[in-house]
């Protein structure tokens, strides 16, 4: 199928995305000349495919429902936030907030992913090529984020049912995370969240960073971690 | 020593700065080494509207007829950018509540009493919940720090979108939901274990100060395709600069809720200690609308403490564009009330209040769950205490006085729209009103800590 393209120093970012929501017929779509612009492609909703070649700036494919969006550059802060469903591959580096709250779906991100990557995850599926930044999973609540390099500080701090993956070394864990060891479904999620990905790691490297849910109820004895 | 003797010998001088208050607090700090956490708003007396009046007419103005002449009291929100502002039959709104906070049968109950009264209500931090969506007819959807349940589909079903900064019971702070209140459908919606004790984010995730917060705002509208008003809400505290930055972040409309709002369930030291008082914070938000010359472009809307049709008339003759009512909402449907109703009969609420270490009249017990008429709680038997048209009826009703209530006022100060009320109709009782409102005590001209000429 011939591809819609859509030049951004042509069109403008409304008319793009207005052709998104409700214009978009199967045919794959290209944006070109992105230019950093904030807001590509949020609030989709249908299975399109739409590449963007180019760098991209705040929530690029925000809010992502079923549509398959991919990034040959870098994105600014809040890649794929809240996403639903479907899949955003950053084909460079993530900004901050990489995927944050994201209810489901795949985000894809080659190389490394800044501070706070995949906070307040809601179910979503996060695989970074690279290493990610301190607070990475803050508060995260499920779903769950493989990284094949190592984490800032504080990864993982006050994570509810979420789990982290991680391959390389953490700087350090965040209030209440704890390292647990890798039962068989857990080296089995990671080789699939791989495969999907594209990264050839072996899961034997990975080592399972969860909650130790002594966050979970008030305590008076807690002190300082409220 | 007979007993009248003895009881006469008893010293009995309370210390002022060691009440019998400040000793409980402090017995209690020692027992449990824990901080009080508890529902409503503050507590503690504060200067407020009843500390304004309004001058009405005589020989320098002329009054309209109460019952004969119309006074309109139609409210439009959101016409900076949105091509779909919200039209409402009064400039009273009901505020954010969570689901999860209160029952789903409150929920429906606010949503059938502000469709048939012509206003809007709100979701909370609990995401949107069927019965609410289909009770209401406009029906503002929040976009909360924890962003629990945030469902773009549900961004497209609202009539507008509230990104919410802070509330005026805790600026700075997060939600609560204690554990009790955690059953099965709210912790699915919230995707959160059952039965834990929930901390929402202070923070958004995915955005940090004003200017992150213009890239978010046009994110929501690119999503809705520019249709939706987007609110911002602010707890007030610095409120002349929040206001100032949020309208050149491109909020179409701005709540800001003072010290008096309340909230389900925080600790005490937070809702009595932290923001400022509504009546501060409305004439702070004016002046910032009015610096930028954005009065009437981006309206206001005031929440925190209102009660009385009295209330709403003062908020708007100060400036505001509406108001935005929670607590009283909740009072309406029976909180605090002795009794609740169950088939139109009245029950006895008394021993379960007890049972809370409290009385009607004095009950802030909403983060236990364990509502005596069924309000704020999700257990399965406490939550039929309130029935979902019963509710509407209460709140409908009370809407609908406000309502009289401040088109009195705005006929006996001559304005056949309530929103021509003015600075001009007020004038304060008490010294801290006077300053705080920049109005003049009665009786003088004098404002104190303002000066001609000078614009603080």
């Amino acid at each position: 199928m011939d591809s819609v393209i859509f030049d951004l120093s042509q069109t403008s970012l409304r008319e793009v995305n207005q052709f998104l929501h409700h214009g978009a017929n199967g045919n794959p779509i290209k944006i070109i000349n992105p230019d950093g612009a904030h807001n590509i492609a949020v609030g989709l909703h249908s299975p399109i495919t739409v590449e963007i070649a180019g760098h991209v700036g705040y929530y690029a494919a925000g809010m992502n429902q079923l549509a398959n969006v991919t990034i040959d550059g870098n994105a600014g802060t809040g890649v794929a936030e809240n996403m639903m469903s479907g899949r955003v591959h950053v084909k460079g580096f993530a900004s901050v907030s990489a995927g944050a709250s994201a209810q489901g779906g795949l985000l894809v991100i080659d190389g490394n992913a800044s501070l706070r990557c995949g906070i307040s995850l809601k179910g979503g599926d996060i695989v970074v090529g690279g290493s990610v930044g301190s607070f990475s999973a803050f508060m995260a609540q499920a779903g769950r984020i493989v990284i094949c390099g190592d984490a800032g500080d504080a990864i993982g701090d006050s994570l509810y049912e979420a789990v982290i993956y991680i391959r390389g070394t953490a700087k350090s864990l965040g209030a209440d995370a704890q390292f647990e060891p890798m039962s068989d479904s857990d080296y089995q999620t990671v080789g699939e969240l791989l495969a999907k990905a594209g990264f050839s790691h072996d899961s034997k490297d990975f080592k399972r960073i969860a909650s130790a849910k002594r966050l979970y109820h008030w305590n008076a004895d807690a002190n300082q971690d409220y | 020593m007979n007993h009248s003797e003895s009881s006469q010998s008893l010293s009995l001088e309370e210390s002022a700065g060691y009440d019998r208050r400040i000793l409980n607090y402090i017995q209690n700090a020692a027992a449990h080494g824990l901080y009080e956490i508890r529902g409503l708003g503050a507590k503690r007396r504060l200067p407020h509207f009843d500390d304004l009046v309004f001058l009405g007419s005589s020989l320098s103005r002329y009054p309209l007829e109460g019952y004969r002449e119309k006074c309109t009291t139609k409210t439009i929100l959101g016409t900076r950018y949105a091509k779909k502002p919200i039209e409402l039959e009064m400039p009273i709104t009901i505020a954010g509540m969570s689901f999860g906070s209160l029952s789903a049968n409150v929920k429906e109950a606010i949503g059938l009493a502000a469709t048939e009264a012509g206003t809007s209500t709100t979701t909370g931090d609990g995401g949107m919940t069927s019965e609410e969506r289909l009770s209401s007819k406009t029906l503002i959807y929040q976009c909360l720090p924890s962003r629990y349940g945030f469902n773009p589909d549900d961004v497209r079903k609202a009539d507008a979108i509230e990104i919410v900064i802070g509330q005026g019971a805790k600026p700075g702070g997060g939600g609560m939901l204690l554990g009790q209140k955690v059953n099965p459908r709210v912790a699915e919606m919230r995707t959160l274990p059952e039965g834990i004790d929930q901390r929402s984010a202070c923070r958004h995730p995915d955005w940090t100060g004003p200017d992150d917060l213009t890239i978010k705002i046009q994110e929501l509208r690119e999503l809705t395709d520019w249709e939706k008003p987007i609110y911002v809400k602010i707890g007030a505290s610095r409120t002349f600069n929040d206001v100032k930055l949020a309208v050149h972040a491109g909020a179409d409309v701005i709540v800001v809720d003072g010290m008096q709002g309340g909230t389900a369930a925080t600790q005490s030291v937070f809702i009595e200690h932290v923001g400022i008082p509504t009546l501060a914070a409305v004439r702070l938000a004016v002046e910032a609308l009015e610096e930028l010359d954005m009065k009437g472009k981006v309206q206001l809307i005031v929440s925190g403490g209102i009660r009385t049709g009295a209330d709403v008339a003062k908020a708007l003759a100060m400036g505001a564009d509406a108001v935005s009512i929670g607590q009283a909402i909740l009072m309406a449907l029976g909180c605090n009330s002795e009794t609740y109703i169950q088939n139109g009969t009245h029950h006895s609420a008394i021993a379960d209040y007890n049972a809370l270490g409290t009385a009607p009249g004095y009950c802030h017990h909403c983060h236990t769950g364990q509502c005596p008429v069924g309000v704020t709680t999700q257990d399965a038997m406490l939550e039929k205490r309130l029935e979902p048209h019963v509710g509407a009826r209460r709140v409908k009703n009370y809407l609908q006085t406000l309502n009289m209530e401040l088109t009195t006022i705005a006929r006996a100060c001559g304005k056949q729209n309530v929103h021509h009320l003015e600075r001009e109709d007020l004038v304060a009782l008490t010294i801290e009103a006077a300053a705080m409102a920049r109005l003049p005590l009665a009786g003088t001209n004098w404002i104190p800590g303002w000066q001609t000429g000078s614009s603080f």
